[in-house]
């Protein structure tokens, strides 16, 4: 059957299950709109095409699958290299598909013409440009493989406007085929059994054990298993930014956020700690501070599918290379052996007592605001999460606001969490909240943002609300880029240069009507819970609202860029109790 | 790339790769993008055609050379890595290079490119362009002869490597070459 490279994109797709694409039609991929009319998949308009990369990560993030972004070629692909970017660092599987100028046109500098694959060649998994209509199902059958199995990330395929334009014969490639085509991808998912004896071991053998989960345990789906192998030994877990919800906050053994915002016990626990269970965490700086003073008593059990992140920052006594969920089933019937075996664990009741000590010393607190003062943005925070309804999902941007949510929400079941964590993406929340509501229209969707962060993208509410995608946006509103305005104020003297974005403008009540959403504003904290439950009562539409909040409000604790963990800054209320910390 | 050729940490990059437009961008790419240093390349088809061999030689320290392995083999196209160590492998390179030859210097020129097993590859009125296959620290003590005389150019292919055969597979070939 003759059809042509555009159909066969389509009918790639389809194959692939995909049900939704986030995109922006334009020149060169404009053959590929036309067989989309006739198509089962729902096709989402964005306004930008950055909206479209982050849609498609919000979507994976919640449901596992794999988001799809389709744009043109140039500017448009350009477009699409921040959410590129965003999503190899959070290990987000994505697939992007980008219009070229003709085959014969490429290297002319055409019209609309740039050199997509070497600029996201660093950026993505992997990538390709596809030059004859019958490579097309391979490549995008391979794309979907390497998106989605090992170390998930975004694959990008470019694809020439003749390349659409001509007919091929159909073939649909195997698993076999596809196998072949990729004598060099065979990622590890089974754990070596000596290591993971030898994990086991020392895991019963410890006095001081911690459990640091990393976005890992949720991409590999491994929160159940990793549940009954903490709940089993009593063991102490820390979810990082990308792992919250792993385990559930309101669980006693959890300590809640490591790293430079993270809780006192958290950051603490692990500074202690005589075992660190690393699984699916990569030691990022942000949870380290000073890596030469990170944890420096513990052994390292490292379980990460990518072998390059064993040892990239703190070599492990047990590497284990390997998915997350198969090596922590396999880890935890090897304890359970040795156990059955006789061996016992070692003590840990003077270490809970320990943590729980700290948790109970250092819980995250804020000053409540005068009476007439301004607003406290944890305060919202908290009247939102009190009323939210079962299951809500929460998004976030980038700054202090996604610290505020990370530490201030209660995270009990994976999936409820979505933010930028590695590349820190300012505008990521609404478009990454739209996507996730199409993921799963099932759930109600808040959106935080900060003002700076939503004024890059809020056009995305547009699309939401011409696609019929009620999310709920909660704008931390300190007229203030407030996180580098903290680090002014602490490091650099009180010093502000260019943090105030003006208070007055813009109206964002005005901004969200005019989007077709309902605006509310809130300025004093009787109004916040009343608004809230307004937001809430409303499903037809998206809903923005304007949370007048503190201007000086800082987020603590912190651990400064570079610092040690033992040099936490605790708010100022908990600063005499310090030495409790020891 | 530099000529001065007392390299005691160098490490040799044997790496497999699928035969594909853009596979030598992509280590290049990954070379630039983690900031390590490429001392030289070279790139050519295998046997296979499907399959092309990138002999890379880089200036390391040992933690930094197995993550430059480790992120390398995540690259979709890199089939197999190996590290060959210098001691047990053999190391080829070709040099060229134009050399200044007026009248009296240019019998010691050939005279030195003699002793070499060099070639003389092109004579003119007052140069002589010289070529020279070997091992590489062969390749620098020649250049390194020449350099008085006056290089008007030079080139270098980087260096190619392959294991040494162990001593029983070394024997049978001598003998199946003798046969």
């Amino acid at each position: 059957m003759k059809i042509t490279g555009a159909e066969a994109l389509i009918k790639a797709l389809e194959m692939e299950s995909v049900d939704v694409i986030f995109g922006y039609p334009g020149g060169c991929i404009l053959p590929a709109y036309d067989p989309l009319l006739k198509s089962s998949i729902r096709h989402i308009l964005v306004r930008h095409e950055q909206g479209a990369g982050h849609m498609a990560e919000g979507y994976a993030h919640v449901t596992g699958r794999p988001g799809v972004a389709m744009v043109t070629s140039g500017p448009a692909a350009t477009n699409l290299v921040t959410p590129l970017c965003d999503a190899y660092m959070d290990s987000i599987p994505m697939v992007a598909i980008t219009g070229q100028v003709p085959t014969t046109a490429i290297g002319t500098d055409a019209f609309q013409e740039c050199d997509t694959v070497g600029i996201t060649r660093s950026v993505t998994k992997h990538n390709g440009l596809v030059m004859s209509a019958d490579d097309l199902p391979l490549a995008i059958r391979q794309a979907f493989h390497i998106a989605t199995t090992g170390r998930p990330g975004p694959v990008l395929i470019d694809i020439p406007k003749d390349v659409l334009q001509n007919s091929m014969t159909w073939h649909w490639p195997t698993d076999d085929e596809v196998q072949a085509s990729l004598p060099g991808y065979h990622p590890i998912t089974k754990g070596h059994p000596r290591m993971i004896k030898e994990a086991a071991k020392l895991i019963l053998e410890s006095q001081r054990p911690v459990l640091y989960l990393g976005g890992g345990v949720l991409k590999a789906r491994a929160a159940d298993v990793v549940r009954e192998i903490a709940e089993l030994l009593n063991i102490p877990v820390v979810t990082t930014l990308m792992a919250r919800g792993a385990f559930p906050d309101s669980h006693p053994l959890c300590l809640g956020m490591p790293g430079m915002h993270g809780t006192a016990a958290a950051v603490t626990a692990m500074q202690k700690s005589d075992l660190l269970i690393a699984l699916g965490s990569r030691f990022d700086d942000r949870v380290t501070g000073k890596v030469a003073a990170f944890a420096p008593g513990a052994k390292i059990i490292h379980v990460d599918i990518d072998p390059a992140e064993q040892g990239k920052v703190r070599r492990p006594d047990v590497p284990i290379v390997g998915d997350c969920k198969l090596v922590s089933i396999e880890i935890l019937k090897a304890i359970q052996d040795l156990l059955n075996g006789g061996e016992k664990q070692a003590d840990i009741l003077p270490w809970r007592s320990r943590v729980s000590g700290w948790q109970e010393q250092f819980p995250l607190s804020y000053e409540p605001s005068a009476p007439g003062a301004a607003l406290k943005p944890q305060f919202c925070l908290e009247q939102i999460r009190d009323q939210a309804p079962e299951g809500t999902i929460l998004v976030s941007g980038v700054g202090q606001h996604q610290m505020w949510a990370s530490q201030y929400w209660c995270f009990d079941e994976p999936y409820t969490w979505v933010n930028s964590g590695g590349l820190g993406t300012m505008g990521f929340s609404v478009p990454a909240a739209i996507g996730a509501k199409v993921g799963r229209p099932d759930k109600t969707v808040w959106a935080i943002d900060g003002d700076g962060c939503f004024q890059m993208t809020a056009q995305e509410l547009v699309t939401a609300s011409v696609s019929n995608i009620p999310i709920k946006v909660g704008i931390l509103n300190n007229s203030t880029l407030g996180m580098v305005r903290q680090w002014q104020e602490m490091f650099y003297s009180e010093r502000y240069s260019e943090v105030n974005l003006g208070g007055g403008v813009p109206d964002y009540v005005m901004w969200a009507e005019a989007m077709g959403c309902v605006g509310i504003r809130v300025d004093s904290p009787e109004e916040v819970a009343p608004a809230i439950e307004k937001a809430n009562s409303i499903n037809d539409r998206s809903v923005v609202i304007d949370f007048r909040v503190e201007e000086f409000e800082k987020v603590f604790p912190m651990v400064a860029a570079g610092a040690s963990n033992d040099d936490i800054i605790l708010p100022p209320s908990q600063n005499e109790r310090r030495e409790f910390l020891r | 790339m530099s000529t001065n050729m007392s390299h005691p940490r160098h490490h040799i990059l044997s790496v497999l790769v699928q035969n594909k437009a853009g596979v030598l961008a992509r280590v290049a790419s990954l070379f630039a993008r983690r900031g390590y240093n490429i001392f030289s390349l070279a790139v050519a088809p295998t046997e296979d055609p499907d399959f092309s061999r990138i002999t890379i030689v880089v200036d390391v320290e040992g933690t930094t050379l197995e993550q430059i392995v480790k992120q390398l083999f995540k690259l979709i196209e890199v089939v197999r890595i190996s590290e060959l160590d210098p001691a047990r492998s053999v190391e080829r390179e070709l040099l060229m290079a134009t050399v200044r030859s007026d009248g009296e210097h240019r019998g010691q020129i050939v005279e030195i490119a003699n002793i070499f097993e060099a070639k003389v590859l092109a004579v003119g009125v007052n140069a002589l362009t010289l070529s020279l296959e070997g091992a590489p620290d062969k390749l620098d003590d020649f250049e390194e002869l020449l350099r008085g005389y006056g290089i008007v150019e030079l080139q270098r292919t980087g260096r190619i490597a392959l294991p040494k055969l162990d001593r029983e597979a070394r024997v049978r070939a001598v003998k199946g070459k003798a046969s």
